[in-house]
């Protein structure tokens, strides 16, 4: 089985986040970048897919140069290969014809995308990818399970999960639930020894043009100040509630 | 990342160490300071992630890198705010296991080294003694040959890992008439009859197991000599160019931290209507701190780079631990002015970090020690020169 992990290079979750360019660009100054959580849920999954079942695994990302020390680390963790495809990641459907190439190159059996990455939350690349490939599609996937061709996969539904039964190709949209953040890998000094000999391929774009533009991006409003009410001053927290906040 | 001395492969040894540290030491670091003991499970999850084989062959299961692999792991062991464990860490792989690559012989690296690698073995160096610590060449631990052995007699004390580690590093006289040419290098297994070891209590450094340790005709094999007869004391000299250096390294790292720490703080606080960080008297000596801490830093890294290359630095390496313990200690101590009345509480990291940073200038030779050495290097023209 030939696994494809796609992977998106996003800000730590605890980067403090500003804009450039009139509030058109994010400001990557002194942000750590990290594999996107999703995908390294996916990732985690495909490992045991690798060591369980013989699979290969290959890792993915659409970006520039300053994208492959996410890649390495896939590697590291213990991936086969890395592919960059060399452009900038603007929007879901120009990541999603990106990929798709790749993926139809290289005739994956699985891939394994993360349900939307934690700086965009785009939630789209997963079922566009799905559909340019002709592949079956889980999204919110929790669980899976392959066994020749056929598959089986968990997915999160509002109040509950669905088991779905189906076949390779396939391509699902992964979170928690595929392994447990106990079960994430930190790479160890073999893994990052070895990742210096492993193949990361740079591909060049397929040169689709991005249907998409930000024309501004903002950030929530600060939070205001706390205010204290004492538990015995009920009147008090409903005249705040009511004329002040206007909740109720 | 200072991309003069740090390569991509030891960024990703970084974030791979830090992720390590956060996901399976800090959730113990409160209960090991509580304790003094250091569980051993961690040992061996430090040798499955290769940590302990960053500097050792690959004969023996290491991966014989570049020492900045060395610099970050023990900047990170700083980090975390336990300078105990971080201690028992690096005495480990730094001083015990130094001289057991560099004297043993194959069969000892065989039955030593390669499981204090993977974890499985921890080791200690036993020099200092009750009579003298940084006099080193007027110890008194003798070491006579009868046939076949040596029987050791006599104690040491403010060890590192001296209660709960297997095996024991130790200097005794074998000619104690000859000074400090009779002084020779041993490795003994800690159950070895005769040996005896007790817990010392102290001002930081809690999560660490310090001992004295007692040999009363203690019994060792000919074979557990390591390197040659009488060379110890040159042996002892030689590697304390790198455990100087490690002490500046850790001095200079933990600066950093409290500096970190204290910034972070003060853009929280507020006082008059403004984060404390607005204050010019507090950013002035801001200002100060991270300059000499950066002055230090720039000149560790310049020293573990000629290290690495094979140079003798002992030189530059004892003007690294004066020199950087000196600021860590003074920044320390005015990260935990920055926090006022939070400084001295348990609660935040500040009170643990200066109890820690104050052995800096006072282990692995006393700063005015120091000072001696690098007077008679300087101006008396004195060399040291290297074992051969």
């Amino acid at each position: 089985m030939k696994i494809l992990v796609c992977i998106s290079h996003v800000p730590d979750t605890t980067s403090k986040i500003n804009f450039t360019d009139g509030d058109t660009k994010f400001d990557t100054n002194g942000v750590q970048f990290v594999i996107n959580p999703n995908d390294e849920f996916g990732l985690t999954r495909a490992m045991w897919f690798k060591e369980k079942q013989g699979a290969t695994v290959d890792v993915v990302n659409v970006g520039g140069p300053e994208t492959e020390p996410t890649l390495r680390k896939a590697l590291a963790i213990g991936a086969d290969g890395a592919i960059r495809v060399n452009t900038t990641a603007t929007d879901g459907f120009a990541v999603a014809k990106q990929l798709a190439d790749v993926i139809k190159n290289g005739s994956y059996d699985l891939v394994i995308a993360g349900r939307e990455s934690i700086d965009y939350n785009g939630g789209m690349v997963p079922g566009m990818i799905a559909g340019l490939t002709n592949a079956n599609f889980v999204n919110n996937c929790i669980s899976l399970e392959v066994d020749g061709t056929n598959a089986k996969a968990v997915r999160e539904i509002d109040g509950g999960k669905e088991t779905v039964s189906t076949t390779l190709p396939l391509v699902i949209g992964g979170q928690k639930g595929l392994v447990e953040e106990s079960d994430l890998r930190i790479p160890n000094m073999r893994g990052i020894m070895m990742a210096r000999q492993k193949p990361l391929t740079i591909v060049e774009p397929n040169g689709i043009t991005t249907e998409t533009t930000t024309v501004k991006f903002e950030k929530p409003a600060p939070k205001g100040a706390v205010k204290l009410v004492s538990p015995d001053n009920l009147d008090e927290l409903v005249n705040l509630l009511h004329n002040e906040a206007k909740v109720i | 990342m200072n991309t003069m001395y740090f390569t991509e492969e030891h960024q990703l040894f970084r974030q791979s160490l830090q992720d390590f540290l956060k996901k399976e030491v800090v959730p113990h670091i409160d209960k090991w300071e509580k304790t003094g003991t250091i569980e051993r499970f961690i040992w061996k999850k430090f040798g499955d992630m290769g940590f302990f084989g960053l500097n050792y062959p690959e004969q023996y299961g290491g991966l014989n890198l570049d020492l900045f692999y060395t610099v970050i792991f023990l900047e990170e062991l700083q980090k975390i705010n336990s300078g105990g464990f971080a201690a028992a860490m690096w005495a480990h792989a730094y001083l015990a296991m130094t001289h057991v690559n560099k004297e043993g012989n194959h069969e000892i690296k065989e039955k030593y080294l390669t499981p204090s690698i993977t974890g499985d073995k921890i080791g200690c160096l036993c020099i200092t003694e009750p009579f003298g610590g940084s006099d080193v060449a007027g110890m008194r631990t003798t070491a006579e040959k009868k046939g076949d052995t040596y029987v050791l007699n006599g104690s040491k004390t403010f060890i590192t890992n001296g209660i709960y580690s297997d095996y024991l590093v130790v200097a005794a006289k074998t000619n104690p008439d000859a000074g400090h040419h009779g002084m020779s290098i041993f490795i003994l297994d800690r159950d070895t009859k005769g040996v005896s070891a007790t817990k010392l209590d102290k001002l930081g450094w809690r999560a660490s197991d310090t001992g004295e340790i007692a040999f009363d005709n203690v019994v060792v094999p000919a074979n557990q000599l390591m390197g040659e007869e009488g060379k110890g004391f040159p042996y002892i000299m030689q590697h304390f160019a790198l455990e100087r250096l490690i002490m500046g390294i850790n001095a200079h790292a933990r600066a950093e931290f409290a500096l970190e720490y204290a910034l972070q703080y003060m853009s929280e606080r507020t006082a008059f209507g403004k984060t404390i960080d607005k204050f010019q008297a507090l950013r002035h000596k801001v200002a100060d701190f991270y300059t000499e801490m950066e002055i230090c830093k720039e000149f560790n890294y310049s020293v573990a780079y000629r290290l690495n290359k094979g140079e003798y630095v002992v030189k530059e390496a004892t003007m690294s631990k004066l020199q950087s313990t000196k600021m860590a200690d003074e920044v320390i101590y005015g990260c935990l002015q920055f926090l006022g009345g939070y400084g001295y509480m348990e609660d935040y990291p500040l009170a643990r970090l200066l109890r820690d940073s104050r052995l800096g200038p006072i282990g692995g030779g006393t700063s005015e020690i120091l000072r001696e050495i690098i007077a008679k290097m300087v101006i008396d023209k004195k060399d040291y020169k290297p074992a051969t």
